[in-house]
């Protein structure tokens, strides 16, 4: 390997990055519009859940428990004179759930072992379904205790579970889709930058020029490799800082531990878009497949979205294979947790088999050669 | 010792049924700072042998030595010496000149100190001095051909290996790049082994070799080559008739193997050492003069008597009608920007009825831009453009119905057959039932389809593929037809079949308007506009065009030296215009 070609190189590559906006905008705007859309978007909260409320015999009763609900910021309550015109709002979707105090609430309300409210919930989405459901009853216990109290009554309640939340006190399911999106969208960078980089080197014939060279091969891959991970690794600043002074997300690990991880992930990311620029020669192809085998994998199997451990055993297996989901892992823990070497050590170590296997793989399969 | 030795070499692509034999056992001695020139039809292995000989391809079987080198074994150690240069040089568009310049440098690992000279020297000899600091995207095609060039001979190679480097350029740049070229080999002794469609630039080396379909033809010097059709060739001057329409009869009578329009005349080359015998109504006022033969008259006949030949026969000329003399194309004051660059200036012309019109001019010129106006699929900046007494800025679509147009790359379907490629444009030019049965058995058989109509239009043959395109644009039966670069990368058999389908539908009554940078086909045209840089330099008949360059020391000036001295001319004006 000679330091004047490889510097021949990069000087080349960093030239064409600072004159063709295209790769600029994969390594910067991409991560930008998708951390607003995701941050901003995207939440797993249910919040303003219409509830319709029907109430047969209204009393102060009834209505100090509709206040509570009025003041929940989960709830936007709506009052329907009856039970059908409510069942109507419903099928029409301006309800996700019916609230229905029927005529004997208020007696029965202090008598325990009874369930005076009817609620229906909208259950198409499972998911909301679950959570309105948990919300109505959660307000409904916090009631009674209020009124316990207030009437100097007991309640009689045989278990009061007392939980503490850890990592993420508040709940927010932003806290933890932010560092897992940074894992998504360094992963996109990563394949799409190399993929399509040295795809267009092959579609605009420079490639052939480049190989009649004495250029090896080592020379051809590195020369595209570090401009594109000092680019990703602006990208990763980038998105951390927009995670953690934008969004708020705690940042309770260690920076060095945050961008050392960072830093293989991008390499294992480059690498399959080298794996990728191998086989598919033109942009276009480049592009779908980068999008296809390493995006939306990582979208679906890294854990980010969708918890790994409740998939078939097959789908948990293969997850295996995706890079990923080691960084989500790592990010989440980064964030939220801090540095923990349990998590760290085994997550590094799949990381880095799937580092040497790509790169090995675009190593070994790139040649000087057209065909 | 040679330069380059072949022994026994083959080269195959694809698996299977698709495999398809690129080189047969193929076997080459050239010696060291000798010119080769590599000619053949397309697909006959040209780029193959090339790309084997720097290593990029690997051969089936056979040896391969570069500069006493195993190639592909030791190509990386071999690949200081040689230069390369593929058909589509890419250079890198975001990079200047010096930066290009630069990174070859670098691979070829020559110190900082020794750069400047070599890059002064190699700038002066391509005359990119002042466009140091250009980025190469922003260069004309002939200038970028010359930084390619001069990035393949910053290491100084001992042997240089061109594919194709001078096709589509201008006739100005092609004949710099040739000057620079034949320096390097007289001043160092440079082996140049070159691949080329044009016969002038092949009869300037010292050693042509002929490959069709993996082999190799022929080979030897040209005039060596030219040798046994002495006294084949003869000429037909100042015949009164046009030359074209003469032409085709010509090309019917026995014994005659080929037929060029040049200049006023006809060339005609025979398979016997005897003039053709002319039909009576020639006869009398035009003798056949014998003349000197050259590499082409070898190269045609020897590739006639490989391949199967298709006479063209003319249609029976349609009568006159009384609108003859009205124009069926006519520009005026027309231009066209992308963003602030002028693509097309201030281009004036009609076309008549039934005409051949040429549009020349070398990539770049403005000539494919003019041709998209004109069919409708790119609005004016400014100007009048009128297509079959319909003006294209308010009725696009009735003047489309009324043209046909085969684009530079002919756009047909490719995993279609030529049946389903037929019968789509049918439908999509709104034929019905009987009509539409009628036209696309009419295109089979006119077209000489038939025998692949049920082969996909991916796999034609380049001959056919323009066949089938030529028949789908005449699908709905267009009075006039457009023809963008038709003949680019075709060989010159092909190109000669083609030009005598466009005559006849000429003669049919069909107007064609054809861009070409061929300057030799201009004779083909009853009129021309030669364009440059977006302006019309000169227009007329073929004829019109060289008078205007005839001087004392060019008494028989060809198209391309008119070309060229239309473009000085043109040059000084607007230098001393400004």
């Amino acid at each position: 390997m000679k330091r004047m070609r490889l510097t021949g190189l990069m000087r080349k590559e960093v030239y064409e990055i600072v004159r063709d906006p295209s790769s600029i905008a994969i390594a910067f705007v991409l991560p930008l519009v998708l951390l607003l859309i995701f941050g901003y978007g995207v939440s797993l909260d249910a919040r303003n859940i219409h509830v319709a409320e029907v109430v047969d015999h209204p009393t102060q009763i009834t209505a100090s428990f509709l206040a509570e609900l009025e003041r929940s910021a989960w709830f936007s309550p709506t009052l329907y004179p009856d039970q059908a015109s409510a069942e109507k709002a419903m099928l029409r979707g301006d309800a996700d759930a019916i609230l229905w105090l029927r005529s004997d609430f208020t007696r029965l309300s202090y008598s325990a072992g009874s369930a005076p409210i009817h609620l229906t919930v909208n259950g198409v989405d499972a998911n909301q379904a679950r959570l309105i459901e948990n919300y109505v009853t959660g307000t409904w216990l916090l009631w009674q205790q209020q009124e316990a109290t207030r009437t100097g009554a007991r309640l009689s309640m045989p278990v009061v579970a007392d939980t503490r939340v850890w990592f993420n006190p508040s709940l927010r399911s932003r806290d933890y889709l932010v560092p897992g999106l940074i894992a998504i969208i360094m992963t996109l960078i990563g394949a799409l930058l190399t993929a399509l980089v040295v795809a267009r080197e092959w579609e605009r014939g420079t490639m052939e020029g480049i190989m009649v060279t004495p250029v090896t091969r080592t020379e051809i891959l590195l020369g595209k490799l570090v401009p594109y991970f000092v680019m990703g690794m602006g990208g990763m600043a980038m998105s951390t800082a927009m995670a953690v002074f934008l969004f708020d997300v705690p940042l309770r690990g260690s920076l060095l531990v945050l961008f050392a991880t960072a830093a293989l992930f991008l390499l294992t990311a480059l690498g399959m878009g080298l794996v990728i620029s191998v086989l598919a020669r033109s942009q276009f192809v480049a592009a779908m497949v980068a999008i296809i085998a390493t995006f939306l994998p990582a979208f679906i199997l890294s854990g980010f979205l969708f918890d790994i451990r409740s998939m078939p055993t097959i789908i948990q297996l293969l997850t295996h294979i995706v890079a990923a989901r080691y960084f989500v892992a790592l990010l989440q823990s980064s964030f939220l947790a801090g540095d923990i070497r349990s998590v760290i050590l085994p997550n590094v170590f799949g990381l880095a088999i799937l580092c040497v296997v790509f790169q090995g793989i675009a190593l070994l399969r790139f040649h000087k050669r057209l065909d | 010792m040679d330069a380059i030795a072949v022994n026994d070499l083959s080269k195959s692509f694809g698996k299977g049924t698709g495999r398809r034999d690129a080189l047969k056992n193929i076997s080459l001695q050239l010696p060291l700072g000798s010119m080769t020139a590599l000619i053949g039809p397309d697909g006959a292995g040209k780029t193959t042998l090339l790309r084997l000989l720097a290593g990029i391809l690997t051969p089936c079987s056979g040896e391969i030595r570069v500069l006493d080198r195993a190639v592909p074994k030791e190509a990386l150690a071999l690949q200081n010496r040689i230069g390369y240069m593929p058909q589509r040089f890419g250079l890198y568009e975001d990079l200047t000149v010096e930066e290009n310049l630069d990174l070859f440098a670098s691979l070829h690992g020559i110190a900082h100190a020794a750069r400047e000279g070599r890059f002064n020297e190699l700038l002066t000899m391509t005359a990119l001095g002042p466009f140091r600091k250009r980025l190469a995207g922003k260069l004309s095609g002939g200038m970028k051909q010359k930084l390619g060039l001069a990035c393949t001979l910053v290491h100084s190679p001992q042997l240089l290996l061109l594919d194709e480097a001078s096709v589509g350029v201008d006739p100005i740049s092609r004949r710099e790049l040739w000057s620079i070229i034949q320096q390097q080999v007289a001043s160092r002794n440079v082996t140049v082994l070159l691949s080329t469609a044009y016969m002038d630039e092949a009869e300037r080396c010292d050693h042509v070799l002929l490959l069709h379909e993996g082999e190799i033809l022929a080979q030897g010097n040209p005039a060596q080559l030219a040798a046994p059709l002495q006294g084949h060739a003869f000429v037909l001057e100042e015949i009164d008739a046009v030359a074209r329409n003469l032409q085709a009869g010509v090309a019917q009578l026995p014994g005659v193997i080929d037929t060029v329009i040049q200049g006023d005349g006809l060339r005609i080359v025979m398979d016997k050492p005897a003039p053709p015998t002319l039909p009576e109504k020639l006869a009398g006022y035009a003798t056949p003069k014998p003349v000197a033969t050259r590499l082409e008259d070898a190269f045609v006949s020897l590739l006639f008597s490989r391949t199967q030949r298709h006479s063209i026969a003319l249609p029976a000329q349609r009568g006159a009608t009384h609108d003859d003399d009205a124009p069926v194309v006519e520009v005026k004051d027309l231009f066209r920007y992308f963003g602030d660059f002028a693509a097309v200036k201030d281009v004036a012309f009609s076309v008549r009825k039934g005409e051949i019109f040429g549009l020349l001019g070398a990539n770049g010129a403005g000539k494919s831009t003019t041709f998209r106006m004109l069919c409708g699929l790119l609005p004016s900046s400014s100007g009048t453009l009128r297509v079959a007494g319909v003006d294209l800025r308010t009725a696009t679509a009735e003047a489309r119905a009324r043209i046909g147009y085969v684009s530079q790359k002919f756009s047909l379907y490719g995993p279609l057959s030529v049946q389903q490629n037929l019968s789509f444009f049918a439908s999509a030019y709104g034929l019905r039932n009987q009509h539409r049965r009628d036209r696309i058995a009419w295109a089979l058989e006119e077209m000489e389809l038939k025998e692949y109509a049920g082969m996909n239009a991916g796999s034609l043959p380049l001959g056919y593929k323009q066949r089938l395109a030529l028949a789908c644009a005449l699908m709905h039966g267009p009075e006039i037809l457009f023809l963008d670069e038709p003949t680019s990368g075709v060989d010159p058999l092909a190109r000669r079949e083609f030009w005598a389908r466009v005559n006849a539908l000429a003669q049919g009554g069909t107007t064609c308007l054809v861009t070409t940078h061929f300057m030799e086909e201009a004779e083909y045209c009853d009129h021309l506009v030669l364009m440059s840089l977006g302006e019309v330099l000169a227009q007329g008949t073929p004829t019109e065009i060289k008078a205007k360059v005839r001087r004392p020391e060019l008494p028989n000036p060809s198209m391309e030296d008119a070309f060229i001295a239309l473009i000085e001319e043109h040059e000084q004006a607007s230098r001393r215009a400004s």
